[in-house]
């Protein structure tokens, strides 16, 4: 019932009964004639025919429901199946439990979550066999045991009701059955024609798996073209190698060996592939919680401010030309050969006086020991500059590692997707399988890929969710989430993780795995024979004629050879393939298999090309940029379903369920822009309107856009939030669209944020002071702030046996969000929408405040994590009338849900304020999957309750039955919370204070350590540790 | 004793009579309780009834979506968690508290000038009270298990909190409520008996009989109402005090900026007898000139009482005064920022309001013309009211939504059902004094015979 103009390929391709049922009729009829159809026989054996799975829908209740939630087209269809009479189901317990499988005590898989081609090692709960939580993997080297925001969130993906549950043909549903019934005559037409007119188009893959299979599906139909795309793709990175080095690499930095830092506009904390383990690096470098052994020095230059910006010792926000001509600056002042000055401006003159000089003597200062970085939305030049000076720094293979690309099939993706289109153009693609991806939402607005793709006579679309693309194809077929099946893939440097399952997947569907074994004519395969015999070595994989990647003719040969025959690693130990297997899925990576670092040589003429690349860009000194980022919690828009990251503030912005266009003030004002004017943005004919956000801290002259919101079909969380800027992204400008307009079109918009207010006020809230001081008079930050003694009246209180309390280290917090996620995913905290959050009631239990200090074009920034205080001297509890806070034994501020009714005078006065209610029932009760996302230990708040942060309370129980057993104390690291667990940084130390070998007993002596409003009294359990910055003294005074 | 100068009850005398000159005992009966026995239904009483019980029925509207729905229905958020519904709590305590000072301070100072007033003003103050008590029972989270804040005896572990103000508020106001309705009865046990006795229809007397508890009139009895009436007096004496010296410490036992102070508790009980008398003004005003009681409630009254409201609003402006002195002294740049917060920021113009409304325009009352304009007065009270409703919403809005940490500082916008509920309680409120306007006597007729002997023949 989708479109008219399908009607004629009806027949090839739908069940033939069915089509031939409805054939002659319209939707309209349909519906209205539907009764009588039903009553018919004929239809119900078709309905049963045709639906056989569809029908085991019926008897799940979470199926069930959002079958009838999703699909309102087939309310009819519903009514039929809900005359049926239930078949009786059996209910059988376990006979002999399996040992290690303990009710009530939650297991823990390693496994991996791959993303844009990179992995991330994993362990997930699981209770009773439903994942609930996502950790980081100790050993694996993209985590080291932490995670990011969007990691986190990713168990609210494997659970959202909006993901797709059944095989689509036409919009309608179908089944996996039918849909291989009807490929099966494809694919014996397609091995006809060796495969001329099919084309594939794939994400980045790096699954050693996956890479295998589609070279296999390359070898069965030779002529069959493969493209990928990637939104939020490399290909500058990609393009930048080459460029240096004739040839693809894969580009690792080693921060911590890094002294000195120079980004150029590379927000390697938060949003390049690999942050969570560069976070964890660079915070190494600038720990000053144990001994202070010194701290590492970030320069930053960026358009768009980011987190590693904002925790930058220097930083220099300019205009993306001016980015660039800093960088070649930078260059030529270091000597690079080849290398001199491009172009001029006054910002970049101006950072010429001093900022340039002495970078330069600060990375000449520390050879090897520094580090450049290029940020992924760079321009392929910069990259290679980025790498020229990294070798004239001696910094390749000690702080900056080469190693053969991740990915399988490295090419220019931009040049990929293009040729793609370029061949439906001249009618040469006859079926379009998109395996993975959205391109119908993320493909650059000038390549028109909706009203192409709709010229192609099959179109095939297997994706997680119903959406823009999958609307437009004749087949969707729902991927399985990673949770759910198996698949393998790499981290940054090359380790293998084999992703294993930890549920049978939630609705009916498969993994990519097995929908390419459908397309290479092995429907029957499941992921877990592809992914072992894969690992088994057993394929004969013979080495085909590499995979014709038009747009690069080079690209082919760039593959790794690695990737030609066998797996790529071997997973056996001493030969013994299972003893291997097991090992790799217990401890989540496979031991050895990361890939070997290699010191590729400069290509003489990289600066010529480099410097005519530069030139082509257009850099008006007075033209309105554009810069494209992806969202710091989105990314390009695929988890724009998922309420946690549209809720959890952008670092910055702090803005949430929108993006907006940043501009500096400055810039506001000469156009005479306020926050939430909205604008009409711009570029080549291409046009969308957004509301302003003033930005302190932006680069005047251009403004940033963030990817990934007004998705259309992402389902009922993320329909229509925000802006879909992709409308002014073109395949030219992918991060920077040069010379854009901006009109002011008078409207307003409503932005919300989580913080209205920016600036300390002049009160000790953010304590900072920086390296040199510290090292000049270690209690300075105690000098400078002196607090009273606080003198009670009573007796105080000893606190014996455990006494939990937590620091947090600002110097390390980089604001990346992954605590607040973290925590929500721990402990059950709902999602309240927009526009509660503009009533000021969002629920998160710990916070990340952010503060602006001096100019408003270049402030410093502070960030300051913001759990419950857990003060001895509770505010809070001594307001409670009826008892519903009380405080624990060992120091705890608890709540008691049931007791609370609900004054709110706990929260009134709370000088911390970080106290949640739950002003209306914000709590989702009644869909059903989120009722197995949630975690058992935690109870899940009704309407009417006070709730906050209990420092993980479930988890010291549970820490405290295991040494009760052992009739010992909690031991140091025991007990972890969720946001101390996740964060990349470990600015959260959490612990008993009165074991004083603990690290949050040592960190708690720093002279650094303070406790916010200290002077009330409230004797808060949570510290913080002063933040440091190290600024080079030649550019700050004092410092 | 004064002397009567004159009959003219808006005369210029420089001390009007407390009670216009020629009202027997019968005719002071005969008027009173004329009122209630043969009501004529007037258009301004049905007029004023149908609004009033129109707004109540928003108040009932406005309920069953909170118990529904969720106190997520009004404006509260975080960080202001109180905000309508606490300050119009404290606003229709403040209001009562006319009424119990005028029936027991006065009565135990002997200020016969309070006679004509105080029956009113009592059912003023239970009126307001059973107002005020709907919402700290309305507006917490789970209303339902309100009856936790007693003590009872229980096997769910529910234990009250005895440190909280809160459940000190409890028992204040349970107290507040049950004395003031009970002292009210006494008083109108007389009463009762006189339109038991003069009352027609059937029902009207058995309803009346079955109030007035078997009142005689006989010495005996007279002598045991007294005694009562005076203990009564005396217990309502301190409570005049200690509520809403309770009520401010729900405020001030807090530690946020503008709520942790001392003057608190003599500042509030200031400011509710402040708004107490005005809203006496404000009702007696229209009821003298509509009932003609312009004889019983005379520019006597409206001048003490004006006195008296000058008196209040300068204690609390002394108490604004405090507040910036402490702000300063403090040297807490929390309690400063809240001071300058208040004066100059978003929500200035409430503390500004509230300045001119309770300090500025009340000072006209120093002038003998405007303490005897029946419409200024009745002007001034409004004022007042408004002004002591924004006293109520400085003090908890604006100390809430900017505190110690900026981040979390967030505004506040009260919704229409906070509307609603606000409206339908002064609905709900004007429709209890509509009936009781009607069927129960307005002014103590005992209590004025008593007044009209006084007058004639000085004290006994």
């Amino acid at each position: 019932m989708q479109n008219d103009n399908q009607t004629s390929n009806r027949k090839a391709l739908d069940n033939p009964s069915f089509t031939e049922h409805l054939a002659n009729k319209t939707g309209r009829q349909y519906w209205r004639g539907l009764e009588e159809i039903a009553e018919t026989t004929e239809f119900r054996e078709m309905v049963d025919r045709e639906f056989p799975e569809g029908a085991s829908e019926w008897l799940d209740p979470v199926g069930r429901r959002n079958f009838l939630k999703l699909m309102g087209a087939s309310l009819a269809l519903a009514g039929i199946g809900a005359c049926a009479k239930q078949p009786e189901e059996k209910i059988v317990p376990y006979v002999k439990q399996p040992e290690e499988f303990v009710p009530g005590k939650p297991s823990f898989f390693a496994t991996a979550m791959p993303l844009r081609g990179y992995a991330t090692g994993l362990l997930v709960e699981s209770h009773l066999g439903r994942p609930t939580k996502v950790e980081g993997n100790p050993d694996h080297p993209a985590s080291l045991g932490a995670t990011d925001a969007i990691t986190q969130a990713s168990i609210l993906g494997l659970y959202d009701p909006d993901r797709s549950q059944t095989v689509l043909s036409r919009s309608r549903i179908a089944s996996w059955d039918s849909f291989k019934t009807a490929i099966a005559a494809e694919v014996g037409a397609w091995k006809a024609a060796q495969g001329t007119g099919l084309h594939f188009l794939t994400e980045t893959i790096s699954s050693p798996t996956l890479a295998d299979q589609m070279r296999q599906l390359m070898a069965t139909y030779p002529n069959a073209v493969w493209h990928q795309y990637e939104p939020a793709g490399r290909d500058c990175v990609r393009e930048g190698a080459k460029m240096a080095f004739g040839q693809y690499v894969e580009t690792t930095y080693r921060f911590d060996k890094a002294e000195v830092i120079f980004s150029i506009d590379a927000d390697f904390l938060l949003t390049m592939p690999g942050s969570v383990r560069y976070s964890r690096d660079f915070s190494t470098m600038r720990r000053t919680a144990g001994e202070v052994k010194g701290m590492n020095r970030l320069y930053a230059l960026e358009s768009s401010p980011s987190v590693t910006g904002a925790v930058a010792d220097h930083r220099a926000a300019l205009a993306p030309a001016a980015v660039e001509q800093a960088a070649w600056a930078v260059g030529a002042a270091l000597g690079v050969p080849g290398v001199s000055a491009q172009g001029s401006s006054p910002a970049v003159d101006a950072l010429g006086k001093a900022w340039i000089p002495s970078l330069v003597k600060d990375l000449q200062a520390h050879r090897g020991r520094c580090v450049v970085v290029a940020g992924d939305e760079q321009s392929p030049a910069v990259h290679a500059l980025a790498h020229a000076m990294n070798a004239a720094l001696g910094n390749v293979g000690t702080t900056v590692v080469y190693t053969d690309p991740v990915e399988a099939n490295p090419t220019n993706q931009a040049a990929s997707l293009g040729a793609l289109m370029q061949q439906i153009d001249s009618g040469k693609v006859d079926t379009l399988v998109v395996l993975g991806g959205n391109p119908a939402f993320t493909a650059p607005a000038d390549l028109k890929f909706a009203e192409r793709y709709q010229k192609v006579r099959l179109r095939i679309h297997a994706g997680d969710y119903n959406d823009e693309t999958a609307y437009l194809s004749h087949w969707h077929l729902p991927l399985s989430h990673y949770l759910e099946n198996w698949s393998d893939a790499r981290a940054m440097d090359g380790t293998v993780s084999i992703v294993q399952p930890l549920v049978a997947p939630l609705w009916d569907s498969k993994s990519l795995h097995e929908v390419v074994s459908i397309l290479n004519g092995t429907p029957s395969a499941t992921a877990y024979d592809i992914v072992r015999a894969y690992w088994q070595g057993a394929k004969s994989a013979p080495a085909p004629a590499a995979a014709p990647t038009p747009g690069d003719s080079t690209a082919a040969h760039a593959a790794p050879a690695a990737m030609n025959a066998g797996p790529v690693a071997s997973i056996a130990v001493n030969g013994d393939f299972e003893r291997g297997w097991h090992q790799a899925l217990y401890r989540g990576i496979v031991a050895g298999s990361a890939l070997p670092p290699k010191s590729p040589t400069l290509n003489g003429g990289w600066a010529t090309a480099a410097a005519a690349l530069l030139a082509a860009t257009p850099a008006g000194a007075d033209a309105f940029d554009i810069v494209f980022r992806v969202d710091p919690m989105l990314l390009d828009g695929r988890f724009a379903n998922i309420g946690w990251l549209q809720e959890a503030p952008k670092p910055l912005t702090k803005l949430v369920w929108d993006n907006a266009l940043l501009v500096s003030p400055a810039t506001a004002k000469q156009r005479g822009w306020k926050t939430e004017d909205v604008v009409e943005v711009g570029y080549k004919n291409l046009t969308v309107k957004v509301p302003v956000w003033e930005m302190p801290g932006h680069a005047d002259g251009c403004g940033t856009l963030y990817l990934g919101h007004g998705r259309t079909r992402s389902g009922r969380v993320g329909n229509d939030v925000g802006v879909n800027v992709y409308a002014i992204r073109t395949s030219d400008a992918p991060w920077r669209a040069a010379a854009a307009t901006a009109n002011k079109t008078g409207d307003c918009y409503l932005l919300v944020t989580t913080q209205t207010h920016y600036s300390m006020e002049g009160r000790d809230i953010v304590r900072h002071g920086t390296l040199a001081e510290f090292m000049a008079n270690e209690k300075f930050m105690e000098e400078r702030h002196h607090e009273p003694e606080i003198v009670s009246l009573y007796k105080e209180h000893t606190y014996k046996g455990h006494a939990w309390g937590m620091a947090i280290d600002l110097t390390a917090c980089t604001a990346c969000n992954a605590c607040v996620v973290a925590c929500q995913s721990e402990n059950n905290i709902p999602v309240v929408g927009k526009e509660q959050v503009n009533n000021g009631r969002a629920m998160h239990w710990i916070r990340i405040d952010r503060y602006y200090e001096g100019d408003a074009a270049a402030p410093a920034q502070h960030f300051q994590p913001l759990p419950c205080m857990h003060c001895e001297k509770a505010p809070c509890e001594t307001v409670c009338p009826v008892g519903a806070t009380v405080h624990g034994e060992e120091g705890l501020n608890e709540m008691v849900y049931n007791r609370c009714i609900g004054t709110r005078y706990c929260s009134n006065n709370c000088p911390y304020k970080v106290r949640r209610f739950n002003y209306l029932l914000f709590s989702d009760l009644d869909t059903p999957s989120f009722k197995m996302m949630r975690n058992p230990d935690v109870t899940v708040r009704s309407r009417g309750v006070m709730e906050k942060c209990t420092y993980c309370v479930q988890r010291i129980n549970s820490a405290r039955i295991e040494a009760k057993k052992e009739g010992r104390m909690i031991r140091d690291g025991e007990v972890v919370t969720a946001c101390a667990q996740v964060c990349p940084t470990e600015a959260i130390t959490f612990g008993n204070i009165n074991d004083k070998d603990s690290r949050v007993a040592k960190a708690k002596k720093s002279p650094l350590n303070y406790a916010l409003l200290g002077d009330l009294g409230t004797a808060p359990r949570t510290t913080y540790l002063t933040k440091l910055r190290n600024p080079n003294p030649e550019l700050e005074k004092g410092a | 004793m004064e002397r009567l100068q004159s009959p003219d009850v808006r005369g210029i005398a420089p001390n009007p009579p407390v009670l216009a000159k020629g009202y027997t005992y019968d005719a002071i009966t005969e008027k009173i309780s004329d009122l209630s026995l043969n009501p004529k239904l007037t258009r301004g009483w049905l007029g004023g009834f149908s609004i009033a019980i129109t707004l109540a029925g928003c108040m009932v509207v406005a309920i069953i979506h909170l118990l529904f729905t969720g106190v997520g229905i009004w404006g509260n958020n975080q960080p202001v968690g109180w905000a309508f519904d606490i300050i119009n709590f404290v606003w229709w305590i403040g209001i009562g508290h006319a009424g119990t000072l005028i029936s027991a301070i006065l009565l135990l100072l002997k200020q016969n000038w309070r006679t004509s007033i105080n029956r009113f003003a009592e059912a003023m103050t239970i009126f307001a009270v059973a107002c005020a008590g709907l919402y700290p029972l309305l507006h917490t989270g789970r209303p339902w298990l309100d009856y936790w804040l007693f003590p009872f005896p229980n096997s769910m572990g529910v234990q009250q909190q005895f440190r909280s103000p809160l459940l000190w508020d409890v028992f204040a106001i349970s107290t507040y409520a049950s004395v003031s309705a009970l002292y009210w009865f006494v008083g109108l046990i007389p009463d009762l008996a006189v339109l038991r006795d003069r009352a027609v229809k059937p029902v009207a007397r058995k309803i009346y009989a079955i109030l007035a508890l078997g009142w005689r009139g006989s010495a005996q009895h007279w002598r045991r109402y007294r005694i009562a009436y005076l203990v009564l007096a005396g217990l309502s004496t301190p409570l005049v005090l200690s509520v809403h010296t309770i009520v401010s410490f729900d405020f001030a036992e807090s530690l946020i900026p503008g709520w942790h102070t001392t003057i608190f508790p003599p500042y509030f009980v200031a400011g509710a007898i402040y708004s107490g008398f005005a809203m006496v003004l404000s009702l007696c005003i229209p009821l003298r000139k509509a009932y003609g009681l312009e004889g019983f409630i005379t520019a006597r009254h409206l001048n003490n009482m004006a006195k008296v409201m000058l008196a209040m609003g300068l204690v609390v402006g002394y108490g604004y005064a405090m507040e910036a002195f402490m702000a300063w002294y403090s040297g807490s740049p929390h309690e400063m920022g809240m001071f300058i917060n208040r004066t100059t920021g978003p929500m200035a113009w409430s503390y500004w309001a509230l300045i001119a409304c309770n300090i500025v325009i009340p000072q006209t009352l120093w002038l003998r013309r405007a303490r005897r304009s029946t419409l200024w007065l009745f002007i001034i009270s409004i004022v007042v009211n408004v002004g002591m409703w924004l006293e109520r919403f400085v003090i908890i809005v604006t100390s809430l939504y900017r505190d110690f940490i900026p981040s979390s500082w967030h505004t506040y916008v009260p919704t229409i059902w906070d509307f609603a509920m606000f409206f339908g309680t002064i609905g709900f409120f004007l429709t209890l004094f509509f009936l009781f306007i009607r069927y129960v006597p307005v002014i103590s007729i005992a209590e004025m015979r008593e007044l009209s002997h006084e007058v004639e023949h000085g004290h006994h």
